[in-house]
């Protein structure tokens, strides 16, 4: 599913990579926890998933592709298999949950009659039937992070990759969007979820990948927050 | 390919920017009403000069008797008949000449009658006064400088005129006028693609969250980049509408409705003229823009 050869990562006009030898490999229906500091290097390792950034040194597999040699026009048809979520929820507060979702279909020219169909759908999954019609900023935001996520599930991907995903939610709220996501994962969908909540990493017991300045420092399979070696 | 999606983003877009919109538009306008005006104008010149240069002719004035005080050139008094015919058989064995007319005082007179009318000027004219020349029609017009060189200054010869010369100065201004145009058009030009290239940059910019969503769930380049390049073609095609606008109603109102009643001795071009220019302002007004707004994307549009 995610496989990284010695992947190294420097961005342009800076010294200090911000990846350093990285190699590890994800299977199909995975669920891995990334943790580290800010600026360890989580959010480069999401985005050498999206193909936002390309490796500098080393290959990237995604979806048994090599992301050096995909050609930039075939980098659409690759991201149609990942979802995503972010803190930030990224959602558009002109249109309603509704459309919100169905903007991901339409985009990728999904037939409207396809669209009317699975959109109720995945809101349901998620928890927000019957909430079609009301507009992001009426929802509280554990709500909204559900809108994102029927947005990145809507498509059925292989993969989903969540940045922080409760970053900007309380506890309580922040349970309810991991079992979301657990649910999900259990469908068969692999998850990479980059994350600072120590208390959700240590009750999900799932694989923890930790990164300390660019380097690959602990690869745990039922792992916890802090250091446990 | 939704084409009702795509449709309303670009009708977003267009609202949102509307006074940027708005430059787009009159400046493109301007711009290729100026371009078809400045077409129009060199063909207008082109006709001119296949109408005139078949009339005009290189006329040698000989002196007569009056001439002897008034021009320096016929200081021996008026022509000799020895005088007259040879020049008249130098002209006929001459190669680059087409015909020669003998005009005596007399047509002169005529001619002039006919020309000016009762005039105090003409009835105070009579036919002695007027000159007798040598009207010579030349098979290559632009060749006039060799009858000058072979007979100003000659005994008996007034003067040598040129008319092409005359029509040559009107020509040579009108295509002043026409170079000038196009300057201004390419001015104009140059503003109307900053102005599309930096709407596009606004555009983008205030739909980034929208682009960057489209961006994640896996939207083709194409699909991203098609409402702005839409965009800037519909603003350009509407320039190109009202540049064709101008075009139309300068002809009607400016051509046909006004020059045309007060010169006559132009023939001016026609509405064929003009309507033929029309799908070549509207081509480019729609694929300038759209060429514009896509090479800027390039820059402020990441996908």
């Amino acid at each position: 599913m995610i496989r990284f050869d010695n992947v190294s990562k420097t961005y342009p006009k800076q010294n200090r990579p911000a990846l350093r030898d990285v190699s590890l490999e994800i299977e199909k229906g995975e669920f891995v926890f990334l943790v580290g500091s800010s600026g360890s290097g989580k959010s480069t390792f999401l985005r050498l998933l999206l193909r936002e950034e390309r490796a500098s040194h080393g290959a990237v597999h995604v979806l048994g592709k090599d992301l050096a040699r995909l050609s930039n026009w075939k980098v659409p048809q690759m991201r149609r298999q990942l979802g995503t979520v972010f803190q930030d929820f990224r959602l558009l507060p002109n249109k309603t949950v509704g459309e919100n979702v169905a903007f991901a279909l339409e985009v990728i020219g999904k037939p409207r009659g396809a669209i009317r169909k699975t959109v109720p759908e995945v809101l349901d999954l998620v928890g927000l039937g019957g909430k079609e019609d009301r507009m992001p900023g009426e929802l509280s935001g554990g709500e909204q992070q559900r809108v994102a996520i029927a947005r990145a599930f809507v498509n059925r991907p292989l993969l989903l990759i969540a940045d922080e995903p409760t970053g900007n939610l309380d506890p309580q709220t922040s349970v309810g969007i991991m079992k979301l996501l657990d649910r999900i994962n259990r469908t068969g969908t692999t998850v990479v979820m980059a994350t600072h909540d120590q208390q959700i990493v240590d009750q999900m017991r799932k694989r923890v990948i930790e990164l300390e300045k660019g380097r690959l420092v602990r690869d745990q399979s039922r792992g916890v927050y802090g250091y446990q070696h | 390919m939704r084409a009702q999606f795509v449709l309303s983003e670009i009708g977003v877009g267009l609202r949102r920017n509307l006074t940027m919109t708005f430059a787009v538009i009159v400046s493109v306008a301007l711009s290729l009403a100026l371009f078809g005006g400045s077409l129009l104008m060199r063909e207008q010149v082109s006709t001119m000069k296949g109408y005139w240069y078949d009339k005009v002719n290189v006329s040698v004035f000989l002196c007569n008797k009056q001439d002897k005080e008034t021009s320096p050139n016929c200081s021996k008094g008026a022509v000799t008949d020895a005088q007259r015919n040879e020049i008249r058989s130098e002209l006929k064995q001459m190669s680059i000449v087409e015909s020669v007319q003998f005009e005596t005082s007399e047509q002169a007179y005529k001619h002039y009658k006919e020309q000016f009318g009762d005039s105090p000027l003409a009835n105070s004219l009579t036919p002695d006064q007027m000159q007798e020349s040598f009207r010579i029609k030349l098979k290559d017009p632009e060749k006039y400088k060799v009858i000058t060189t072979a007979f100003a200054g000659r005994p008996g010869v007034q003067e040598v005129q040129d008319q092409q010369k005359l029509v040559d100065d009107l020509f040579n201004l009108l295509n002043g006028m026409n170079y000038a145009a196009l300057g201004v058009m390419s001015l104009m030009l140059i503003v109307a693609l900053m102005l599309i290239v930096n709407t596009v940059r606004v555009s983008a910019f205030s739909r980034r969250r929208e682009t960057g969503i489209m961006r994640l769930v896996g939207a083709s380049s194409f699909y991203i980049q098609m409402p702005f390049i839409m965009e800037a073609a519909i603003a350009g095609l509407l320039g190109a509408g009202f540049a064709c606008v101008l075009l139309v109603s300068g002809q009607y109102f400016l051509v046909n409705n006004w020059l045309a009643n007060r010169i006559d001795v132009i023939n001016f071009i026609g509405w064929d003229a003009v309507l033929a220019k029309l799908p070549l302002v509207l081509a480019i007004g729609l694929l300038m823009p759209a060429f514009a707004a896509f090479f800027a994307l390039r820059k402020y549009l990441k996908v």
